[in-house]
């Protein structure tokens, strides 16, 4: 099922935290909401569900106007970060609950629903577990619980809000690639809602990153993390650094002294750089400062550099060094960028 | 003996190992409480009936006096915990859901009948509904006030509070979340209460019922105002019991007593099961 979101704004109480929101999803597509807390993306994935209604904007789902439709007419598979599992009913009575609450017109029959709840369950690997109470579960069975109950209804999309927060790491990774395999399996249009960005990464075939309200960038992994659209973007995914600068005569100029880089368009902004896309020089138009620690990253390490700014607060740079590179505490380094984005003020 | 005194590793221990100290003197002071408050009373009362013999307690137990007045104390009490189960829980529901101009007060009145004497309460309830009452005119030729009906009118009254307290905090933790849970599922606002938050409730309905239950069984002050305390027709047993006191027939008294004590015992007793059986089916809910 496609979803279009149409110039979306809500309000709390005057404060708005989604401000003029438009996004198109495409049928069968895995998309991320990805975003600092505060960001609004839990509000848009409620208001996709239908659990809140927009102040202004529309959604469609297909090429139907839901925006006043209930949510039980929405007919969406909604999972809960803290699961919202019913405590006081059997796994199958949960993952059947969906069926069993229709009108007696469109109920299927005891039997095929107790075929179905077994079929969900063998789906998300917790056969022989129907019995159980939802208390005598662990985290990750819980929360594929929750799934199966989604899915049990056969939903037009999935929404997942924060669906592995509350699990440990290693369990978050397992289900993380379980849901991409259940996902490329059954084809649903999913939208899960992430603060953690390498899941957001990983998992998504789009990543859209919010940021008070708004969308900053849509894209691919690659997109957002390589050609990164705003200074949120380029700060928010990965580590980056940045520092003011200066663009004149096709130079680019810090504290007003070339650092060996070129760059079109004359005018102040501000320069982004990865740790890991600089480069050690030994030349006297580049950027230096003073070594202030050093660390071991698995296969490299990283520098941590203070760059003296006239009596004011150092401005502080992170940049990856080889193994071999002969790096001082305490001394003076020069490095330029080999890719990096300037963005205008 | 020697062999006895190492320590078996199976030996069985009044208290486990704990970090948290002050086992023996908190269970000694307990126990020692208990004892003066509730338990010594309770064998005087049985040391009472014993006196008079199986064949007395058996004459005081069959007689139709004695056995009309426990329908009735045990009748109306269950009613009116009935009533205040419903009413009770939407009491608490309303305080806990809605926010409206009002609420502090509405939650606060609910109190009162645990302050208020039982018997300003009873004369004022039997005032208004007396056949000459404000609302008991209104239902007039069918009497409330000095029938069985006034005595459930009484108890309602006293028991509230207990129904809507105990229901209340349980309500407040109950996750948005899950009623969200089951709207997205397709569940209609009707079928949500009825098969997600009731279930959830039923440990703590159940205690409210039993709370006000027994608060109603031993009730005297304010429905001997409103009864009309006709025997045979709305005399509790309570009341019986002061009436046998007054013929100095303390055995009798006694022996009343001891029959609604084990009846008493014996409800709350099942009530405890029922609500044990529930956790064990749901954890530790």
């Amino acid at each position: 099922m496609e979803v279009t979101i149409n110039n979306i704004r809500k309000e709390f109480e005057r404060f708005p935290a989604l401000n003029d929101v438009s996004l198109k999803i495409a049928s069968g597509e895995l998309i991320a909401l990805l975003g600092p807390s505060g960001s609004g993306k839990t509000t848009l994935l409620r208001l996709i569900a239908g659990l809140d209604f927009p102040t202004s904007g529309k959604i469609f789902f297909g090429d139907q106007d839901a925006s006043h439709h209930s949510v039980q007419e929405r007919n969406v598979g909604f999972v809960f970060q803290h699961y919202a599992l019913f405590r006081h009913m059997t796994v199958a009575e949960n993952i059947g609950f969906g069926l069993k609450v229709r009108p007696t017109a469109s109920r299927p029959p005891k039997t095929e629903i107790r075929r179905r709840v077994s079929e969900l369950l063998d789906m998300v690997q917790l056969g022989g577990l129907e019995k159980r109470y939802p208390n005598q579960l662990s985290g990750g069975q819980r929360q594929r619980v929750a799934l199966a109950r989604a899915m049990a209804i056969e939903p037009r999309i999935l929404l997942l809000d924060e669906p592995f927060g509350a699990l440990d790491a290693k369990v978050r990774k397992e289900l993380r690639r379980w849901l991409r395999e259940f996902h490329d399996r059954t084809g649903h249009t999913t939208v899960f809602v992430t603060h953690d960005q390498e899941e957001a990464l990983e998992l998504a075939d789009r990543v859209v990153v919010m940021s008070q309200g708004k969308i900053e960038q849509v894209g691919s992994a690659d997109d957002v993390y390589d050609r990164p659209g705003s200074p949120f973007v380029f700060s928010f995914i990965g580590e980056s650094s940045q520092l003011p600068v200066e663009v004149r005569d096709g130079t680019m100029l810090f504290q007003g002294q070339p650092i060996g880089i070129a760059e079109a368009g004359d005018g102040a902004g501000e320069l982004f750089f990865r740790p890991e896309d600089v480069t050690l020089v030994d030349a006297p138009d580049a950027l230096f400062g003073k070594v202030t620690a050093c660390r071991r990253l698995a296969g490299t390490r990283i520098a941590e550099i203070d760059i003296a700014n006239d009596g004011h607060a150092p401005y502080h740079v992170e940049v990856e060094v080889p193994l071999h590179a002969p790096i001082e505490l305490g001394s003076e380094t020069r490095f330029r960028p080999t890719r990096w984005k300037v963005f205008r003020k | 003996m020697i062999h006895n005194a190492t320590a078996s590793p199976a030996k069985w221990r009044l208290k486990r190992p704990s970090i948290i100290p002050g086992f023996g003197l908190t269970l000694g002071f307990s126990l020692a409480y208990l004892s003066i408050i509730i338990l010594i009373p309770v064998a005087g009362l049985l040391w009472r009936t014993a006196g008079l013999g199986w064949s007395g307690f058996f004459a005081v137990l069959t007689d139709q006096r004695t056995q009309d007045a426990l329908y009735i104390s045990f009748g109306t009490a269950f009613v009116a915990a009935l009533v205040n189960v419903v009413f009770g829980t939407v009491v608490a529901w309303v305080l806990t859901r809605y926010n409206f101009p009002g609420r502090r007060l509405i939650d606060a009145i609910v109190d009162l009948p645990f302050a208020l004497p039982t018997a300003v309460a009873g004369i004022a309830l039997a005032a208004l509904y007396a056949p000459n009452g404000w609302v008991g005119s209104l239902f007039m030729p069918f009497r409330i006030a000095f029938t069985p009906l006034g005595i459930v009118v009484a108890l309602v009254f006293i028991g509230l509070p207990f129904v809507v307290r105990t229901v209340q905090p349980v309500m407040e933790e109950l996750d948005r979340e899950v009623e969200e849970a089951a709207a997205t599922l397709g569940a209609n606002r009707f079928q949500t209460i009825s098969r997600v938050i009731l279930p959830g409730l039923t440990p703590a309905i159940l205690t409210g019922f039993a709370l006000a239950f027994a608060r109603g069984v031993g009730e005297y002050g304010s429905v001997i105002f409103i009864a009309g305390n006709i025997p045979y027709v709305s005399e509790i047993a309570p009341l019986l019991i002061v009436i046998r006191l007054e013929e100095f027939n303390y055995a009798g008294a006694t022996a009343i007593a001891t029959i609604m004590l084990i009846i008493s015992f014996v409800m709350l007793f099942i009530i405890n099961l029922i609500q044990a059986w529930n956790r064990r089916r749901y954890g530790n809910v």
